[in-house]
């Protein structure tokens, strides 16, 4: 139980490699590793190690940590397209890099304190897993309420707490080396107010409450846990999470999913391609019959792509302007980014498998979609799509115009 | 305005604790104001004061305590933007 993670930045390794393009480091293992174990994941609902192995080996976990703590400094651009071409090979993998990077958003842009820094140091130096801890059983999908709290150690020398979460859901829980918390301020604190908490390995102890065992996104292990922590305040991010996460963590938390459903998207749509180039040569001189549905699916994906990529371009004008960053209508955006995609995301692969038909609904062939059609339909349930338009109907009775371009 | 902030404040904006008993530099936010409490309480303000608030006051540190409505409110009274 160290007050403070071990490594410091000059213990990075000399040798980081130059910052060759992410997006395609990422696309050669979600090509690969991920893609050759993409069906034994899925059916073992186990972690895919092997696909993680190659990111730890290729420097790609702590690739959106700056350069100076001896990261790769690579943008959410970059990162996006990372999870777009792991899930491509293996949903679960892209989701789970997804989920790992949100967590790395949030402390690269809010952890400021030496602790947060020796820590973002040792995440570039040992390719640390990030993981979370926002549901919980008590609140269920309400992430922005929390029934545990901080609780001060009045025992200790130094300013020192403990909590203990009954988190519904850790997902990859088992394989994280680091754990970022939703818990209240403290005892007194209503439900809303609330922190994220930073805790290492060496600073929780997970006892196994429930298995995910689910339709899909097998892979990611979503298991539920008892969580009990203890550290020094320090390891608190000092923001109140009600702007943390309107800053960092819903907005890249929306643009990440989407583009991890972007890859599945686009696969589906590939393997509909194939079919199609497979059935005309079987034919010359004729258009399938099923190209229609291809030119359908082709069409959903290219709204999909857009979405997303206004998404990030609005992100990027709002960074670095927190008065922009919490405003309504950024909020509005981001939240209806996640609806939107995530219901594009099954139409997409639905209309892949009207095209490849018995060929995509088998398990058998090379052109089937039973995996995506499953993986797909987790979007619209992460944090549910129902949830997020009630709340933004609610907003929407404040909201005004906004005033920059295209508003 | 501050006894009209504190009754707008009660009526609508979902608090864990009294209106009533918060000083003004209070952190709203800790006594229990959400985002769906901050809609309403700002649908209350615009009635109570007959102004409306533009789109760059419709983040969370306009309402993070009632002195920081009150010179909000103020501004917009006033007629500028605060």
């Amino acid at each position: 139980m160290n007050a403070a993670p071990a490594g410091l930045a000059e213990l990075a390794p000399a040798s980081v490699p130059a910052q060759v393009d992410v997006a395609a480091r990422a696309r050669a293992i979600g090509a690969g590793i991920a893609a050759r174990h993409a069906e034994a994941v899925d059916r073992d609902g186990r972690f895919p190690t092997e696909a993680f192995d190659a990111l730890r080996e290729q420097r790609l976990l702590g690739v959106m940590i700056p350069a100076e703590f001896g990261g790769g400094g690579a943008s959410l651009f970059e990162v996006a397209a990372a999870c777009h071409a792991l899930a491509r090979g293996c949903a679960a993998t892209g989701m789970i890099y997804a989920m790992h990077q949100i967590q790395i958003a949030c402390l690269v842009n809010h952890g400021t304190n030496g602790w947060h820094r020796d820590l973002k140091a040792r995440i570039a130096a040992e390719q640390l897993l990030l993981g979370s801890a926002t549901t919980e059983a008590e609140t269920g999908g309400d992430i922005r309420n929390s029934v545990c709290a901080v609780k001060p150690d009045p025992g200790a020398e130094h300013d020192r707490f403990t909590l203990a979460k009954n988190a519904s859901v850790i997902s990859y829980g088992d394989q994280s080396d680091v754990i970022l918390v939703t818990a209240r301020r403290n005892p007194d604190a209503p439900s809303s107010d609330q922190v994220l908490v930073v805790v290492t390995k060496d600073d929780y102890r997970l006892e196994k409450t429930t298995r995910w065992d689910a339709m899909g996104m097998r892979g990611t292990c979503s298991d539920g846990y008892r969580l009990e922590a203890a550290g020094v305040i320090g390891q608190i991010l000092p923001l109140p999470y009600a702007d943390l996460s309107a800053q960092t963590m819903l907005p890249v938390t929306h643009i990440l999913w989407s583009s991890t459903w972007l890859g599945i998207a686009a696969d589906a749509v590939s393997r509909a391609r194939a079919f199609v180039r497979s059935e005309a040569k079987r034919k010359p001189g004729t258009t399938p019959a099923s190209a229609l549905r291809l030119a359908e699916a082709t069409a959903k994906l290219q709204q999909m792509k857009a979405v997303i990529l206004a998404a990030i371009r609005q992100y990027e004008l709002a960074s670095g302007s927190p008065e922009q960053l919490v405003g309504l209508s950024f909020a509005t955006a981001m939240s209806t980014l996640k609806v939107t995609s995530s219901e594009l995301v099954r139409e997409v692969v639905e209309a892949a498998i009207r095209t490849c038909g018995l060929a995509g609904y088998r398990n058998d062939t090379p052109y089937s979609l039973g995996r995506h059609l499953r993986d797909a339909h987790s979007a619209a349930l992460m944090i549910g799509n129902d949830r997020i338009m009630s709340h933004i109907s609610t907003q929407l009775l404040v909201q005004r115009d906004g005033s920059g371009a295209f508003e | 305005m501050i006894a009209g902030i504190r009754s707008v404040l009660a009526e609508c904006g979902g608090l864990a604790v009294d209106a009533e008993t918060l000083a003004i530099n209070d952190d709203l936010y800790a006594a229990g104001l959400t985002s769906h409490g901050c809609v309403g309480l700002m649908l209350g303000l615009e009635e109570e004061f007959d102004v409306e608030f533009p789109e760059k006051l419709l983040n969370r540190r306009t309402f993070e305590s009632i002195a920081a409505i009150r010179d909000a409110v103020r501004g917009l009274v006033d007629g500028g933007e605060a």
